[in-house]
């Protein structure tokens, strides 16, 4: 008994301790929650948030650092509790949930005519949840073959270009003609093999999230669903043009494998780019490819990052407005390059900084045309179906534990299970 | 009984073992924050880097206020062990001595305790000390750390005031000493290794923790050290190994300072003798 009260007295006091925070009289301070962590894009973020608050006294923006780790986690209870950052930055694949759940402000009829059209239609429908916008999309990268290119110029085969990209058999063959004496054409870095087979996939017309009349989402693996999955699985074990060992790892884990002429080319995204110029070793020469297209072209998914308010916010119209400001063609350029990714905005697209052949950054930039939403957009259930069945199902399949029926089986069968709980 | 040559070989080689399997990451970790990008990137990495640079602790302290928020996990981390130790060392000595039924309950409250992971309770969790305005505030993050770690420290507390003999309480009582007296002088003493065992237990699992800090703290200026470091972090597992690495080397000296200073404390050995068994 006295072990409570001490308890409760250690509690009150420390409560008494508390520094409260009530509405204040002076101006509106908007927290804005970054997810920018490479030093250019926090530099830059930073920069333009100090930009603001200099030239807009009555809106001031206090700059809070978020961790792309633990968003999720940590927006959720902040939305329960009522303590939500106003301005939000995520990605678009991690939206649904919150937008559904009713945690985000409906953008709509706030955002400026200007910021609207500049950014696609099928960039919107990112964040379109319902016919409402949560979100504003920003910056995004397609997935890229990155080249020794020393290895691809002296085995003489044909260096594809966004107009022309190799086809998946294409690809397949040159790869293995890449291999041998230990070495990989390809090395493919499956730490997280659901968003990268699936955005892919989108290029041999895979959808596999079929939405019927009501709203509800079936998955299903049809054959254009299988045409990226077998090229890697193929790849690893029958033609072993691709390394088995790095199928657990990240893209960073695979760069000095890279750098040591281990693999030829090694898909990643765009903005990895950041890390081979800081890393490659002095003389290492190598180019950014378009990932193989298939009947579709070169399309393939993206999750945009985002800018979203929260509905609990009480200054959204300001809210809004510093969004605008942060997202003025100009800034966006600014935010692409430290991110080294593409803004989503058709004139920032169209800056000469973003078009110069240092670093590749204009073979990004001709392949933004073929970005699509990435299929599991809007599904409710997506992180759930993915960590429970299909990453297991994928990495199994990969590493040639389980064939193409089984794999297709569980997609489908042990995934629309799940999907069917939050349909109900 | 001596030991024989051959087992006392074994003993070291697995100790040995043991210690470079406890070593090897904190002296790679140790490697990382001196080697510039291009020897990150290399295929064959050395453990001595080639050449070595501070441009990543630079790099850390300018993007990151990691002294100010080594403060505030030595605050918040200081904090919880002392109060938690206070909390728990009269708790502990009542359920040692006293075996009611009250005692034993408490000792299945302390097993049950340990079984609700992180996520169950964050979210009541943060309504409750929303409630109490301690939200965004060290004293609430000190709050949930100390009733975090309330339960073990009580439980591991309960085990060493058990290994104090009673005899020697009663011997004390039989010189004249007041319950008080007894408690300073006799018990106090000999329970102090186990109260700073507990305390460093109670240290460094607050040191480290992620979760509740980055739920609870939401200004910028309050953050702790283990969510500062995840800013170096970003999407799909992508890193600034360098800078993270610097920072996670500099996170780790103070608990290995803490432990420096006090494992002396933890002895063993005193009670030998002390009672006739």
């Amino acid at each position: 008994m006295r072990a409570r009260l001490l308890a409760l007295v250690v509690l009150l006091l420390l409560a008494g301790c508390s520094s409260g925070s009530g509405p204040g009289d002076g101006p509106v301070t908007l927290r804005f929650q970054s997810l920018a962590w490479q030093e250019e894009s926090v530099t830059a973020v930073r920069e333009l948030v100090a930009q603001w608050n200099a030239t807009h006294a009555d809106v001031k923006v206090e700059y809070v650092q978020g961790g792309w780790d633990s968003v999720h986690d940590q927006l959720l209870t902040s939305f329960e509790g009522g303590e939500a950052p106003d301005i939000i930055h995520d990605a678009s694949d991690d939206l649904a949930d919150f937008a559904y759940g009713g945690y985000l402000a409906d953008l709509t009829d706030l955002l400026p005519a200007g910021l609207k059209s500049d950014i696609p239609r099928r960039s919107w429908e990112t964040t379109t949840f319902g016919g409402r916008v949560y979100g504003v999309p920003f910056l995004q990268e397609p997935r890229v073959l990155v080249a020794n290119a020393t290895w691809l110029r002296r085995s003489g085969v044909r260096i594809p270009t966004p107009g022309h990209p190799w086809s998946w058999p294409e690809f397949r063959q040159i790869t293995r003609r890449l291999s041998g004496d230990g070495k990989y054409g390809v090395a493919w870095p499956l730490k997280e093999p659901v968003s990268a087979t699936l955005n892919l996939s989108l290029s041999a017309g895979g959808r596999l999230f079929h939405r019927d009349a009501d709203g509800d989402v079936t998955v299903r693996f049809e054959a254009g669903d299988a045409v990226v999955p077998r090229t890697v699985h193929d790849q690893i074990g029958a033609d072993r043009s691709a390394s088995p060992t790095t199928l657990g790892s990240g893209g960073s884990d695979i760069l000095p494998g890279f750098f040591g002429g281990r693999y030829a080319m090694v898909p990643l995204g765009f903005s990895y780019r950041q890390q081979i110029v800081q890393q490659a070793p002095e003389g290492f020469r190598w180019h950014v490819l378009p990932a193989p297209a298939g009947a579709d072209g070169p399309a393939q998914g993206v999750s945009p990052q985002t800018l979203s308010v929260a509905a609990d916010s009480r200054h959204k119209k300001a809210a809004v407005a510093f969004l605008a400001f942060l997202l003025r063609p100009e800034n966006m350029v600014r935010l692409a390059l430290g991110d080294w990714m593409l803004p989503t905005g058709t004139q920032a697209l169209a800056d000469p900084a973003l078009h110069t052949a240092k670093d590749d950054w204009a073979v990004g930039t001709a392949l933004a045309a073929y970005l699509r939403p990435a299929p599991a957009q809007s599904v409710r259930g997506y992180p759930e179906w993915k960590d429970k069945v299909a990453t297991p199902a994928f990495q199994e399949y990969y590493s040639g534990a389980i064939g193409l029926d089984e794999l297709r089986e569980r997609l489908e069968k042990d995934g629309n299970l799940v999907l069917a709980r939050y349909q109900r | 009984m001596r030991t024989r040559p051959a087992a006392r070989v074994a003993q070291y080689t697995a100790l040995l073992a043991y210690l470079v399997f406890l070593l090897l990451p904190f002296l790679w970790l140790l490697s990382v924050a001196f080697k510039p990008p291009r020897e990150l990137g290399s295929l064959h990495p050395t453990w001595i880097p080639k050449d070595p640079t501070l441009a990543n602790f630079r790099q850390a302290f300018d993007e990151q206020p990691l002294l100010h928020a080594a403060f505030t996990s030595l605050l918040a981390a200081s904090s919880a062990a002392v109060i938690a130790v206070a909390l728990a060392t009269p708790m502990a000595y009542v359920m040692a001595r006293r075996r009611t039924r009250l005692a034993r309950a408490a000792s299945g409250w302390v097993v049950v305790s340990q079984a609700f992971p992180f996520v169950l309770v964050i979210i009541p969790l943060f309504l409750v000390l929303k409630k109490l305005r301690l939200i965004d505030s060290v004293p609430g993050l000190v709050t949930v750390y100390v009733v975090w770690s309330l339960p073990f420290a009580l439980w591991m507390l309960v085990g060493h005031v058990r290994t104090v003999p009673v005899e020697l309480e009663e011997a004390a009582a039989i010189d004249g000493a007041g319950r008080l007296r007894t408690l300073v002088s006799v018990t106090a003493p000999l329970l102090a290794p186990g109260i700073v065992a507990t305390a460093l237990f109670a240290f460094v699992t607050a040191w480290n923790e992620f979760f509740f800090a980055l739920v609870l703290l939401k200004t910028p200026e309050k953050q702790t050290l283990p969510v500062v470091l995840t800013h170096f972090i970003g999407a799909e597992g992508a890193a600034d190994l360098g800078p993270l690495a610097a920072a996670a080397f500099l996170a780790t000296l103070p608990s290995l300072a803490v432990f420096a200073l006090i494992q002396r404390r933890i002895t063993g050995g005193r009670l030998a003798g002390a009672v006739k068994s």
